[in-house]
């Protein structure tokens, strides 16, 4: 914890009412986090236990729920890796340089998180369906992106890509470049000093945001259900295939399949807390 | 090393490498794509786009995307403010987890909040069942959009105002107590100036996020057009007609609509830092 102006170095009795008005504030915060974040949490699991762990294992091991959950491993397999090379060459370039219309590049790095996820399946239709800029041309080829992987896929990295680059160009801008430079001066190779100096400063900010960029991608919904055209067992990822279930009554199934993702957010969130630890004993 | 007018001179390899493949993917990736969509929505006659984009069924679904990111992003306001003033304020057991879970709604896939919000809400549903013998029903209403935009929206106003309740001058708090100010005086006149940026910061944030959310909601809001349909549904339902000129046209005013955002944002940001610049030269 860092002392900043708001951390009392010492302590002072509370009056009467502060203790009044910090049981009652306490209850309120706590009554809506319990209302909004574990009702829907602890939903999710009670209805994916419904019938026991043998119903909650047929679930998840139903073919068409295996092929989408190796569907979403597969997206996941090509979009982290895409976005993560992106995420880096981006940070380079912006928190190392100055240059012209930089300001600009950042603000299309943030357009995705202000954009529908409808609108990255939308464009997307424009671009390759069968009257698109290049879809027509691609079918003739034999190439099919809407309703298909290849359209998942690009549909996914819109939705995800700014989210390795956001979280290194702050760390890499605050960390600044002496440390390069003095490698570079002493003979240091461009390559060399980027993997022995640049990435072991900043591991557990791309950890993070190789982590944060994962769980959007596992989880996409909206980008994905306009392009996908639900055909299961093929195009259905995981949060499509919680969808398809919900839809035809069967919570049992829908809910396990849920549960993965929600056993995935929270793995997220524990990462999340022990980068920052670390970062945080790193840094000090 | 081609480093031509537009970079000042560094020392450091790599620029010219890494701002060709970063200009490269962004035009591929968000671009082309999103030129794609507006010079489709330009294609139509403008009188004809006029008619699609003030379409009643269009303006209806407006209404409702607008009304409730609106009212979920004030609620967000209130209680998000409380909430970051609990984590930050007091000890108590449980204070790190709490602070973890704030941001569930980010990691959490819209469609599994969805699916647990229409069953946490439903008639027969946990808390639904209880609302419903005193006559309020949520799921499949306008309130449902509303609560699911609540909970995607808490993160963006908690984080925003975590911080900069971090700020706030405790040794003001206790000379305006020592000099007789009550609570309330201390709330309005020292921690709200301090605040308000950043809670203005993430109010916008959770609207902007609002107006585009679709996942969470379709699940809880039951879909019917002029009541419960909100915009990017509507999108969804004019490509699954084929009718590609209405979806060009809606996806183009929400582009449109999220350009206006980010400027809002960087506005309300560049109040805040101005005002707090202000702050700290008194």
């Amino acid at each position: 914890m860092t002392a900043g102006p708001g951390v009392r170095t010492g302590s002072r009795p509370m009056t009467r009412g502060a203790r009044v008005t910090r049981v009652a504030l306490l209850a309120v915060s706590i009554a809506f986090l319990g209302l909004l974040l574990l009702a829907p949490l602890g939903a999710v699991l009670i209805q994916a236990l419904a019938k026991g762990v043998g119903g909650w294992f047929a679930g998840v091991t139903e073919p068409d729920t295996v092929a989408a959950i190796k569907l979403t491993l597969l997206t996941a397999a090509i979009v982290v890796p895409v976005n993560t090379l992106f995420g880096i060459c981006a940070a380079w370039a912006i928190a190392r340089f100055e240059f012209r219309g930089k300001s600009l590049l950042v603000t299309l790095i943030d357009l995705p998180l202000a954009i529908s996820p409808v609108i990255a399946g939308l464009v997307l239709v424009f671009l390759f369906g069968a009257q698109g800029w290049f879809g027509g041309w691609l079918l003739d080829r034999g190439v099919q992106v809407i309703f298909a992987v290849p359209g998942i896929v690009l549909a996914t990295i819109i939705i995800s890509f700014p989210y390795v680059a956001r979280e290194l160009i702050p760390l890499m801008q605050q960390q600044g470049s002496d440390e390069e430079i003095a490698a570079l001066s002493l003979g240091a190779r461009p390559w060399t000093t980027f993997v022995r100096i640049t990435l072991p400063k900043i591991r557990w900010g791309l950890l993070y945001g190789v982590i944060l960029c994962n769980a959007r991608v596992m989880g996409e919904f909206g980008a994905v259900s306009v392009i996908s055209g639900h055909i299961r067992g093929v195009t259905n990822t995981m949060p499509l295939q919680v969808e398809i279930l919900y839809n035809e009554y069967d919570f049992v199934a829908a809910f396990a399949v849920a549960s993965l993702l929600a056993m995935l957010a929270i793995l997220t969130l524990v990462a999340k807390t022990l980068v920052e630890m670390r970062s945080r004993t790193a840094g000090h | 090393m081609a480093r031509g007018r537009i970079a000042a001179p560094s020392p450091l390899p790599g620029f010219g490498l890494t701002l060709g493949f970063t200009t490269f993917f962004l035009s591929a990736v968000i671009l082309l794509p999103l030129a794609a969509l507006v010079i489709r929505a330009f294609g139509i006659p403008p009188a004809e786009l006029l008619g699609l984009l003030a379409d009643e069924r269009a303006v209806a679904s407006y209404r409702l995307s607008f009304g409730a990111a609106a009212l979920a992003a004030g609620i967000n306001a209130v209680f998000g403010f409380i909430v970051a003033w609990s984590l930050v304020r007091y000890e108590f057991p449980g204070r790190r987890l709490l602070d973890a879970m704030i941001d569930l709604p980010f990691a959490l896939p819209t469609a599994v909040s969805g699916i647990a919000l229409a069953t946490v809400f439903s008639p027969t549903g946990w808390l639904g069942g209880k609302l419903a013998l005193a006559g309020v029903q949520v799921a499949y209403t306008r309130l449902g959009v509303v609560v699911a935009l609540v909970l995607i929206g808490l993160p963006f106003v908690v984080r925003s105002v975590q911080p900069a309740l971090l700020e706030v001058h405790r040794d003001l708090e206790d000379a305006a107590e020592s000099l007789g100010a009550g609570g309330l005086q201390v709330f309005r006149r020292i921690i709200l100036p301090t605040v308000l940026p950043a809670l203005a910061t993430g109010f916008t944030l959770a609207f902007a996020r609002g107006i585009g959310e679709y996942g969470s909601i379709v699940f809880i809001s039951g879909n019917l057009p002029f009541e419960t349909e909100i915009t990017p549904l509507l999108i969804v339902v004019r490509l699954e007609q084929y009718d590609y000129a209405g979806a060009a046209a809606l996806g183009f005013f929400m582009l449109a609509v999220s350009f206006v955002m980010l400027l809002a944002i960087n506005a309300v940001q560049g109040w805040g830092q101005r005002r707090l610049g202000l702050v700290a030269v008194r």
